[in-house]
């Protein structure tokens, strides 16, 4: 286990330990079986649904980018969460945009139909 | 890359040379995932806006297996548990267990694209191609793209496990398998969007 002691600046980032993984790979298993469990056995109401689910596959990827990818604000300087954030800023955008807009067009598409 | 240097890594020391022409590479890397991850915003974004465009042709109700993507899921999910075990490996100087880890990976990423196939070819069977609703087509186009990157990484996996073979656990390999992991785990991190996006709420 020592080997996992020292660190290298070589990947620019923590390697993690056994134990992170392990960590991260039950929560990734609880945080997939839950919404797929929940869906699959209905009851619940659609908007309720989607709203768990939706924050499930946030919560899931959080704990990966935590325990799997091993970023804090420390890695390569830094730059790694920088960048990380700077893309998440520009698929917001992306994704948010494009619904709004297409939701809009639709919209006004009825009223002229 | 002098011969000195080799056996410097063989020991398992991190050479002070290799130190900043590694980090650089790993992080340019990861530069380009984070472009790889607007890439497939743009996708979700068009799944998004037609994903309940069915134009008369079959809904993901009709379409989609949940335990089967569950199936799929766990797959991906081991793979990317495992490509974490050999990087671990790696880090110890331990060449048989990186090759064995990293085998299993490759192996499980293969069972991943084979799925996805089978699942492709039963919908097109059934007459669902990407052909029939603007939902298809953007389905097939972001889990497509999805299964292509898994397959571009079996392929990497595959070409890093001979040149590991043939030269050990040296700095360029070391830097190769840190790519490779950071884009595995990408790519599970993109297919929890792809479940809980494309097949979860489109059962819903």
């Amino acid at each position: 286990m020592s080997g996992q002691q020292h660190h290298d600046v070589h990947t620019g980032a923590d390697h993690g330990t056994l134990r992170s993984y392990i960590v991260g790979l039950v929560l990734s298993v609880i945080l997939t079986v839950i919404p797929f469990a929940l869906v699959m056995a209905g009851g619940l109401s659609k908007g309720v649904l989607l709203a768990v689910i939706m924050v499930l596959a946030v919560v899931q990827i959080v704990i990966q980018v935590i325990y799997f990818l091993h970023m804090n604000s420390k890695s390569e300087g830094g730059w790694n969460l920088i960048t990380l954030w700077f893309t998440i800023l520009i698929v917001g955008i992306l994704v948010v945009g494009s619904l709004w807009i297409m939701h809009h067009l639709n919209h006004n598409v009825m009223i002229a139909g | 890359m002098t011969s000195e240097t080799l056996k410097h890594h063989d020991a398992h020391a991190e050479g002070h040379e290799h130190h900043d022409a590694g980090a650089t590479t790993v992080f340019g890397f990861w530069v380009y995932i984070m472009s790889d991850c607007v890439l497939f915003a743009t996708l979700f974004a068009v799944f998004a806006v037609l994903g309940t465009s069915y134009a008369g042709g079959p809904t993901g109700q009709e379409l989609f297996d949940l335990s089967f993507v569950l199936i799929e899921t766990f797959v991906l999910l081991a793979s990317s548990f495992t490509i974490g075990l050999a990087t671990l490996a790696m880090h110890r100087g331990d060449k048989a267990k990186t090759q064995q880890w990293l085998l299993l990976t490759v192996i499980l990423g293969a069972l991943f694209v084979a799925l996805e196939i089978y699942e492709f070819h039963h919908l097109v069977g059934i007459g669902a191609t990407w052909q029939t609703s603007a939902f298809l087509s953007a389905y097939f186009t972001l889990v497509g793209t999805h299964g292509l990157h898994v397959t571009s990484g079996v392929i990497w996996g595959l070409v890093l496990l001979i040149q590991i073979g043939k030269k050990g656990l040296v700095a360029t390999n070391v830097t190769r398998l840190s790519c490779l992991s950071l884009f595995w785990h990408f790519l599970h991190i993109i297919w929890i969007c792809v479940f809980t996006i494309v097949y979860l709420t489109g059962v819903l």
